[in-house]
């Protein structure tokens, strides 16, 4: 067996440690890049009736030679249709909203938690990872229990007489950002809670000491600092909320243009799987290339970080 | 000035008067004090981190809180600088009270241990941090941080970041961002604890000449007796968050008052004792850890029985072969150890009571003939004015 092992590694280069990094690229390639491609190649056919619902991309004519049928039409048509475009740009407005209320509410909750006593540190990140205990589609339903004409927020209000007729909320802006920001508060809180915890408190007395008044030796110091955090938190919040179709049809209006709605109804409800691809693909490209200059400006800027400079 | 440990006065000593003594404010009556600590306390729950500390302290001075972990001096050192309030007591900076003044508007600057410099900010920002901070104009920021940095030899390295830095470049960035403030007091809490054997000497003899070149009053933290030694220009000793004695390094080290002073500083010998003769101009103890008579002078005053200490340095102590002239102040004894310094070797001697006795001789010649050897049958003896009486 030994033997073998060792025949092995020196024939193929198998080695423990590379067998330990094939795992997630052999991962990542069944079940990101494969399906991508498969998708990239929906995206380039033309839409017909039948099982499946596209053309195919290449086949063999009657003369055996390859027949290849790339299509762009369905990026065209993107192109052209202005929905798609105040699609995509509501979408990403509202992702942008909701990221900016997601880090107005979870940087001072990351803050709390990273400045209490390591005696409580851990009940509340549990506090904070707990809703994930509950199914996300029940998590969202209760919010209609909570926001609807006779929910729970009304009843209350005019119980208590500050209201005589319900609020609105149910199919409004406010009850979908609401839903947003409330379901993806704990992937800000945690990249945020995971920076600031690293800081070191000393940084802050130094700019006291050097007289800054505290609020001035946290734009200073904490903010930069926790600058990878709060780009990481942004990202996680922003990159599902773009896609984001449940929230918003649940809580959200009809008004409400989504890419992530467009995208189902170009699949279930038009059954254009390629064009649907092609609104799929584009997404991706829009998404992946500001997450790829972060990297390479996270990459260039490695070890000034956060790094402390104790000896 | 003293507590009432001390029992006798150190300006009768002989031979205390150093260079820097010259100008040595502390011994002027008439001085006023530039920093004044008066019966400070600090009280973490039912601990007591500092207990009813008061000291004054000099415009120009070096001042080391020397102590061992857990004594109080970094409690004392964040509570001058403000991050601690004192649950009694009162602090003057130059005549101004500093009970209200918060920590950002004290002219009271800091050298971290850690140096806490920040890490995101250029070795240049990092030392203008402080004028920016007082909304100075840009061009006088740059001049007066160009100045700074030329100062500390750091001209070259304006431009990099901390992490660029090695342990010494990064002291010298937190010494100058402290120090471009032009404070009243600078606080340092163990400036040369980070760094390696060799820096350190280097350093801070640097350091004492940037002090006299700014004029800064500074406040040092220290555990390290040699750094507080080398540095201050007085030292006040700290054991479970009181004062024990202040005085030169020199007074601390010839003439402590107490035994933890002794003990805490330098090596010493100690010979449990009775006293038999309490004389202002000597005193006679008889010491079982000996095995005879101790004659120190000058004396103390002191009750007949009374049970004190004689501490005797080890290097204050002959060794010889034939028994010296006095019978005080000398036992037999058989040498145990011997370990070879160098400049110096150290002898543990056996005393025939059964005590062992701590001795240094320098090594005045290259070659060893004639030195001592295991087994040796020796005397130690000392001059009546070499040992010290100190109390618990």
């Amino acid at each position: 067996m030994a033997q073998t092992l060792s025949l092995l590694s020196r024939r193929f280069g198998i080695t423990g440690r590379r067998l330990v990094i094939a795992v997630p690229w052999v991962w990542l390639l069944l079940f990101f890049l494969v399906p991508f491609l498969i998708v990239l190649k929906i995206s380039f056919a033309h839409t017909r009736l039948g099982v499946p619902p596209y053309t195919p991309l290449w086949d063999w004519t009657p003369e055996h030679a390859l027949h290849l049928s790339l299509s762009a039409a369905n990026y065209l048509f993107l192109a052209r249709e202005s929905l798609y475009l105040e699609a995509f740009l509501s979408s990403i407005r509202v992702a942008f909203i909701s990221t900016l209320f997601c880090l107005l509410v979870a940087y001072p909750m990351a803050y709390g938690i990273a400045r209490s006593s390591p005696r409580w540190r851990n009940t509340l990140l549990l506090l904070v990872v707990l809703p994930f205990w509950t199914s996300f589609l029940v998590r969202v339903y209760a919010w209609i229990g909570l926001l609807r004409n006779n929910g729970l927020i009304n009843n209350v209000l005019m119980g208590l007489g500050v209201i005589h007729e319900p609020l609105v909320m149910m199919q409004t802006d406010f009850a979908m950002y609401i839903g947003i920001v409330y379901s993806y508060l704990p992937f800000m809180i945690l990249p945020l809670y995971s920076n600031l915890e690293k800081h070191d408190h000393t940084l802050l007395e130094a700019a006291v000491n050097l007289g800054a008044t505290p609020f001035k030796a946290f734009l200073q110091i904490t903010l930069p600092l926790s600058l990878p955090g709060i780009i990481a938190g942004s990202m996680l919040v922003f990159i599902p909320a773009v896609g984001e179709f449940v929230i918003p049809r649940l809580l959200g209006g009809n008004n409400t243009l989504m890419i992530g709605r467009v995208l189902w109804d170009e699949f279930f409800n038009n059954r254009n799987w390629p064009e649907a691809s092609a609104v799929a693909m584009t997404l991706l490209l829009v998404l992946v290339l500001p997450i790829m200059i972060f990297q390479r400006y996270q990459a260039r800027d490695a070890g000034g970080g956060l790094r402390g400079n104790h000896g | 000035m003293q507590g009432p440990a001390r029992a006798y006065s150190v300006s009768s000593a002989p031979g205390s008067a150093g260079p820097r003594e010259a100008e040595a404010p502390w011994k002027n009556p008439a001085a006023t004090a530039y920093i004044r600590i008066e019966g400070i306390s600090k009280k973490f729950g039912q601990f007591t981190a500092v207990d009813d500390v008061t000291l004054d302290i000099h415009r120009g001075e070096i001042f080391c809180l020397l102590g061992g972990s857990g004594c109080g001096k970094t409690t004392l050192l964040r509570m001058l600088a403000g991050f601690e309030a004192p649950t009694g007591g009162r602090i003057f900076i130059d005549g101004h009270d500093m009970a209200d003044v918060p920590p950002f508007k004290r002219p009271v600057n800091m050298m971290f241990q850690s140096y806490a410099l920040f890490p995101h900010m250029t070795v240049e920002n990092n030392v203008a941090f402080g004028l920016k901070q007082e909304g100075m104009p840009r061009n006088q920021i740059a001049e007066r941080v160009a100045e700074m940095l030329a100062l500390v030899k750091l001209d070259e390295l304006a431009k990099r970041k901390p992490h660029q830095l090695s342990g010494g470049q990064r002291q010298r960035v937190a010494l100058a961002r402290a120090l471009i403030k032009r404070p009243k007091l600078l606080l340092l809490d163990e400036p040369l604890g980070a760094l390696d054997k060799r820096l350190r000497e280097h350093t801070q003899f640097e350091l004492v000449n940037i002090q006299k070149r700014l004029g800064v009053t500074f406040v040092v933290v220290t555990h390290d007796q040699e750094e507080a030694m080398t540095l201050a220009t007085r030292i006040g000793v700290m054991n479970q968050g009181r004062i024990v004695q202040v005085g030169t390094p020199q007074e601390i080290y010839e003439f402590p008052s107490t035994r933890f002073t002794a003990e805490f500083i330098g090596n010493v010998n100690m010979f449990k004792c009775k006293v038999l003769e309490a004389r202002p101009g000597h005193v006679y103890i008889e010491s079982t850890d000996l095995g005879g008579r101790i004659h120190v002078s000058p004396g103390i005053s002191s009750a007949p029985d009374a049970v004190v200490w004689a501490a005797v340095r080890p290097e204050k102590i002959i060794l010889t072969r034939e028994a010296p002239r006095e019978s005080f102040n000398a036992a037999a004894g058989t040498i145990r150890e011997v370990a070879y310094m160098g400049d110096v070797s150290i002898y543990l001697v056996e005393l025939d009571s059964g005590k062992t006795v701590r001795v240094t001789q320098p090594n005045t010649r290259r070659h060893s003939d004639g030195a001592f050897r295991w087994d040796d049958r020796v005397w130690v003896s000392w001059h009546e004015s070499s040992a010290v009486v100190v109390t618990e």
